[in-house]
């Protein structure tokens, strides 16, 4: 099993670890097939999530696509946000192992979540897509193994 | 900071010894023949894969007629267990193992299971030890097999095997040990120990890969598993690994010439980086026992709110090589057996981390752990949700 330079880079070097006291959206995701923890935060400011910090309890490939996620999302709307799946954060780091694979599940459904989390925090409506992070958009759930 | 590697996986592998190499060389080109084969060539491999047998034999006092030669480790678990409870179903289709054997074992017990065999598998205590009075316990009229473990792979526990031969032998049923940890490092005497089948492998003591060997004492009955010519008086059919076979006697001669040295060294080299690991890193703990009961070059430990592969990234990326047992690296998704048998948590499991030392390293490359895995910790730590400093 190898992991890619970008995958490597950010395990060794992850983005936007920490917390956001004052975040505006909150999700924590644990993953029921390996045990890994994410927790994300956001900040968002007209619709758009400004910062975005993590915390995880996990593998090479759970704090890399967890680095990856934060990096993806700063500076998009809810709703762009909300189209970022497990493969594209996966595709964004060059690609994971497939026995790695379910821990891009983790970031997907962390942020998923946070986001959420800020939509009932201001009262806006929640869909059913807002508590996954792969079924709307791919259908890899099967064969990530 | 150096740039020398350092290895502390010798409980995954080990490098072949320059001594043992230069016994093998020759019969890549020169003694090529086939054993089997009439000719002289194949004459004179024969002598040399006979000589082998006998010293292997001799190494762990046994016969030379019961040492039966494999393809590693693996082949010679699932012959015992296959072999045995085939030639041997019509006495009984029980079996007992541990929940903590190799895949090698536990795999195979599975197998046994679907076809009609049933498996009791003995718990350990949070050491990792069988307790004798619960297999004394699991013993049943129909029970033809129990198989043990001689040291556990993972957490360095020795198992009483002596103890637990003797219940077996008492009640007439067959003990087989998986040896693959301890052979070369623990004493192995066969004339005296209660056992009828054990299982070695080469590459475990400085010897090459895909050569393993299987004792069966006199008297116990297998059925072959692989099909073919008449090798190993028609119970392990293949052409010799000849060279395999060569270089494995040689690494087990010297293995038990140099034993107690060998114990010496790695004993105190594996309790200087337990205490080190111990007092220089918060929230660690040691998994298995402390002490003789443990493989001398065996470090198992868990570090709570971090998950291993992490660590090994880490220190992989400083040159030191080491394993975990968990789901991460596992391949399954699901941490450790053996760490969840002593009754770690998932989470704790997780954490863990082996180091397993052998005959290169020294007291400085415990010294470069012990610098460098607390940083890594914190590290970790730092990006951990579970850890609230």
């Amino acid at each position: 099993m190898e992991y890619t330079d970008k995958v490597m880079d950010h395990f060794m070097h992850p983005r936007n670890v920490g917390e956001i006291k004052d975040a505006d959206g909150v999700g924590e995701q644990g993953n029921a097939k390996c045990g890994d923890i994410m927790k994300l935060y956001i900040k968002v400011e007209d619709g758009k999530i400004t910062d975005a910090k993590f915390k995880t309890f996990g593998c090479g490939a759970a704090i890399a696509t967890s680095s990856m996620v934060t990096e993806m999302v700063v500076g998009k709307t809810l709703d762009e946000a909300l189209t970022i799946s497990n493969q594209a954060v996966a595709e964004a780091l060059g690609g994971l192992p497939p026995v790695k694979m379910h821990c891009s599940l983790l970031a997907a459904e962390a942020l998923h979540k946070a986001i959420k989390d800020y939509k009932l925090k201001n009262g806006l409506p929640v869909d059913k897509c807002d508590d996954c992070g792969a079924c709307c958009h791919d259908h890899g759930h099967e064969d990530e193994e | 900071m150096t740039d020398k590697k350092i290895y502390l996986d010798h409980a995954a592998t080990t490098a072949v010894r320059k001594e043992v190499l230069d016994v093998m060389l020759p019969f890549f080109t020169e003694h090529f023949g086939n054993p089997m084969s009439v000719h002289s060539f194949g004459r004179d491999v024969s002598k040399y894969v006979e000589r082998a047998r006998e010293s292997i034999a001799d190494n762990l006092g046994a016969e030379p007629k019961e040492i039966f030669f494999t393809g590693g480790g693996t082949e010679a678990d699932n012959w015992a267990l296959r072999g045995y409870a085939l030639a041997n179903a019509n006495k009984g289709r029980h079996i007992i193992t541990s929940s903590i054997e190799h895949h090698a074992v536990l795999h195979t017990c599975e197998y046994l299971e679907k076809e009609g065999f049933e498996v009791t598998y003995l718990p350990v205590d949070s050491e990792g030890f069988v307790d004798p009075q619960e297999l004394e316990k699991a013993i049943r009229p129909d029970t033809i097999l129990v198989s043990i473990m001689h040291a556990n792979n993972e957490i360095g526990t020795i198992q009483p095997i002596a103890e637990l031969g003797s219940i077996c032998r008492d009640k007439k049923i067959a003990f087989h040990v998986d040896a693959v940890q301890s052979t070369g490092v623990l004493p192995i005497n066969l004339a005296e120990l209660p056992v009828d089948m054990l299982s070695l492998s080469g590459h475990k003591f400085y010897g090459p890969k895909g050569i393993g060997a299987l004792y069966v004492k006199k008297g116990i009955r297998l059925k072959p598993i692989i099909f073919g010519g008449g090798q190993e008086r028609g119970l392990r059919a293949g052409t010799h690994n000849h060279v395999g076979i060569i270089g494995m006697a040689k690494a087990l001669e010297l293995a038990v010439a140099e034993q107690k040295d060998y114990v010496a060294k790695l004993t105190k080299l594996r309790d200087s980086l337990i205490d080190g690991l111990i007092n220089n890193i918060p929230q660690i703990r040691l998994n298995g026992p402390y002490g003789e009961k443990r493989l001398p070059g065996n470090v198992n430990v868990s570090i709570q709110y971090i998950e291993g592969e992490g660590m090994l990234l880490h220190l992989d990326m400083l040159g030191i090589a080491a394993s975990s047992g968990s789901a991460c690296t596992s391949g399954s998704l699901d941490p450790s057996h053996v760490l969840l048998a002593i009754g770690l948590s998932h989470e704790i499991a997780h954490g863990s981390l082996r180091l397993s030392l052998g005959r290169e390293n020294t007291e400085e490359d415990i010294n470069q752990v012990l610098d460098v895995l607390p940083k890594i910790v914190a590290n970790l730590r730092a990006m951990s949700p579970l850890y609230h400093g």
